[in-house]
């Protein structure tokens, strides 16, 4: 079996609210046991839920450090208001990590500086890509909705920067500035009583026909589906994709870390991975339509010649 | 304030003109615009008849190059952009920074507006779109309230356009994949949401189903209107709960509030609707001048006229009112 070579593995910021011992205690596991080199943490969806974690953050990263990762800190995904505004500026100026721009105001604020672009921001193209490098960005999520052929030509094009794909998670597909998840409870935003705190993964949103079709997690609007690049992970190294995001779900996230590694290192076929990844996150459909240029929610097998070893794997 | 009329057809264009539009916006047949709808939209032949038009009448023409370059065909939005500028736009409304970066470096003098395709939603945004691409005019998203845009305003130093008038998005425009989710073609991609395309209707029982894509959106018991299923205005199933759950079949409409929005330091007020009707957009356009002119006890009896062009829809004044949170 072929190896991957020069692809790790990095871990996005939790997208879910958990309280803080459970956000901790996420952390530190992560720490101690899963195979990412690279760890972006912090508020990204609801600028309501920061204390949650806040008296957590210094003892996460320095576990995190001690165990030899590389810590980012994200900045907010939406910022309208003044406070929020003032929390970005904080972040930018103080952080002695460095950050991940979700929002135009921290992409601003960070010009000079090198950080890394979070995938809610549209690059869609090379010149994106490398206008965002030449003011110091020096990787880029991009957008899961971006299909294979516009990753090739991205990367192709933008060679000074390292590139990262969502290869692992509920995909966030939309943010409001209203709460459909405090409405759904009958509640408002202003007085949303954490209601998002409840469902650790998401709350699920069925059609009227009672099929999965996406999720609520506060603000933000994510796919029911996981998607799973595994098996195109050796089209996403041969593209020149550097790093591969795992996105924290409410499962075990150090399996799936591990899982992502033996496939990538050619120890594991991605047939058999894909297997274990449905055993490690059951209930949850994977989707990777989006990389092929299909509807996110689907599920392509991919071409004989990307995949390694093992038998066809059928989802449904 | 400036009334900025959206155009589909030239012939709605010539109707926002005639019906006192100090700008129309309207774009290129093609993907570089997000209302990319069949039989909308302009040739460069339109284009120019519709600039000189609207020259005679001393009105403006916006043109929206607003989707996202697709990588390795940035031509068609190049294209877009250097025949905008040579047709006489008066400004362009661009949502890429690869094409804002294009445009600032190979057409300085062209007057550029960001999107609200952009979600530029702060100041600091806003600052970093008028350093870097000397942005003039930013179109806010619709997740401001009236106090939030009057706060920004002092603290930016280009104009600001907010959308009135409309269709309404529910999620941060420019930010949002659920279209592209269940139907593979996002509003940043391809300039569509929900598209026609994947739309289909049936009957099950006595109920009428809309369906987009694989999904169901709504099932409209016998008697009840059925609307189109935009995605993010169907209903669904939340645990026990069934509902509109992001927002009602609704439409934006912020006319009562004209007043605090000129006084928040709003310059140009935007009706949505390109893919609306010649007939459409001149009434709402005639009304909406006069709307804008008339004193607080003339402006109620021309807003209740606005408001059954919304074709019996509800309305709702979004995110600009803090309790739509």
């Amino acid at each position: 079996m072929p190896a991957t070579p020069h692809l790790s593995l990095s871990l996005g910021p939790l997208l879910y609210l958990w309280d803080g011992p459970k956000w901790r205690d996420f952390y530190f596991r992560i720490a101690d046991e899963a195979p990412v080199d690279h760890v972006t943490l912090g508020e990204a969806v609801c600028s309501k839920r920061l204390h949650f974690i806040e008296p957590h953050v210094a003892e996460v990263i320095e576990r995190l450090e001690a165990a030899g990762k590389k810590v980012s800190l994200a900045s907010l995904a939406l910022v309208t208001l003044e406070r929020e505004s003032q929390l970005v500026r904080g972040l930018v100026r103080d952080s002695i990590h460095p950050i991940e721009a979700n929002d135009l105001s921290a992409l601003g604020l960070l010009a000079g500086k090198p950080h890394s672009i979070g995938p809610l921001i549209n690059v869609y193209n090379g010149a994106t890509a490398r206008l965002l490098a030449s003011r110091g960005a020096t990787s880029i999520c991009l957008p899961p909705e971006l299909p294979m052929a516009s990753v090739s030509e991205i990367v192709r094009d933008a060679p000074d920067v390292a590139f990262e794909i969502f290869g692992f998670g509920r995909v966030p597909l939309a943010i409001s500035a209203r709460c459909a998840h405090a409405r759904s409870k009958g509640l408002v935003k202003d007085n949303c009583q954490f209601i998002c705190g409840d469902d650790s993964d998401g709350l699920i949103v069925e059609t009227l026909d009672r099929q999965p079709f996406l999720v609520l997690n506060g603000v933000q609007t994510m796919s029911h589906t996981c998607q799973s690049l595994l098996q195109e992970l050796p089209a996403l190294t041969a593209a020149g994709i550097s790093r591969i995001r795992l996105s924290p779900q409410d499962c075990d996230m150090v399996t799936v870390a591990r899982i992502y590694e033996s496939v990538a290192a050619g120890l594991m076929s991605a047939a058999e991975g894909l297997a274990r990844l449905v055993a490690a996150y059951p209930g949850v459909p994977l989707s990777n339509g989006f990389h092929y240029g299909q509807t996110g929610a689907s599920w392509i097998e991919a071409p004989a010649g990307a995949r390694h070893g093992g038998e066809r794997w059928q989802m449904r | 304030m400036e009334l900025i009329c959206p155009a589909g057809t030239p012939a709605a264009f010539r109707e926002a003109v005639d019906a006192g539009a100090d700008a129309v916006y309207c774009g290129f047949r093609d993907e570089t615009n997000a209302r990319n709808f069949p039989g909308l939209n302009f040739s460069r032949d339109e284009l120019k008849t519709a600039i000189a038009y609207a020259r005679r009448h001393k009105v403006m023409t916006f043109v929206a190059i607003n989707t996202f370059m697709r990588a390795g065909q940035e031509k068609l939005w190049h294209d877009a952009v250097d025949d905008a500028v040579r047709l006489g736009a008066d400004a362009l409304i661009l949502a890429d920074f690869g094409l804002m970066a294009y445009t600032a470096e190979r057409h300085p003098q062209q007057r550029l507006h960001v999107s609200v395709q952009a979600s530029a939603s702060n100041a600091d945004a806003v600052k970093f779109l008028v350093e870097t691409f000397g942005a003039k005019r930013v179109v806010l998203p619709r997740i401001l309230t009236i106090p939030d845009i009057a706060r920004l305003a002092r603290q930016i130093s280009c104009e600001i356009e907010v959308f009135v008038f409309g269709g309404l998005c529910v999620m941060a425009e420019g930010r949002c994949s659920l279209s592209s989710y269940a139907t593979g073609k996002s509003p940043n991609m391809n300039g569509v949401c929900s598209p026609a395309s994947h739309v289909r209707y049936r009957e099950d029982g006595s109920e009428l189903v809309s369906e987009l894509g694989d999904y169901t959106i709504n099932r409209f018991p016998a008697g009840e209107a059925a609307g189109y299923p935009t995605l993010c205005k169907g209903r669904f199933d939340i645990a026990e709960e069934r509902g509109y759950a992001f927002e009602d079949p609704v439409s934006l409409d912020v006319m009562d509030h004209i007043d605090a929005l000129r006084d928040a330091g709003v310059g140009a007020l935007k009706i949505e609707g390109r893919q609306r009707g010649k007939a459409y957009v001149a009434e709402v356009v005639s009304v909406m001048r006069r709307a804008v002119a008339a004193d607080a006890t003339e402006r109620p009896a021309l807003l209740s006229r606005l408001r059954r062009l919304s074709e019996g829809q509800k309305t709702t004044s979004g995110a600009y009112e803090k309790r739509w949170r």
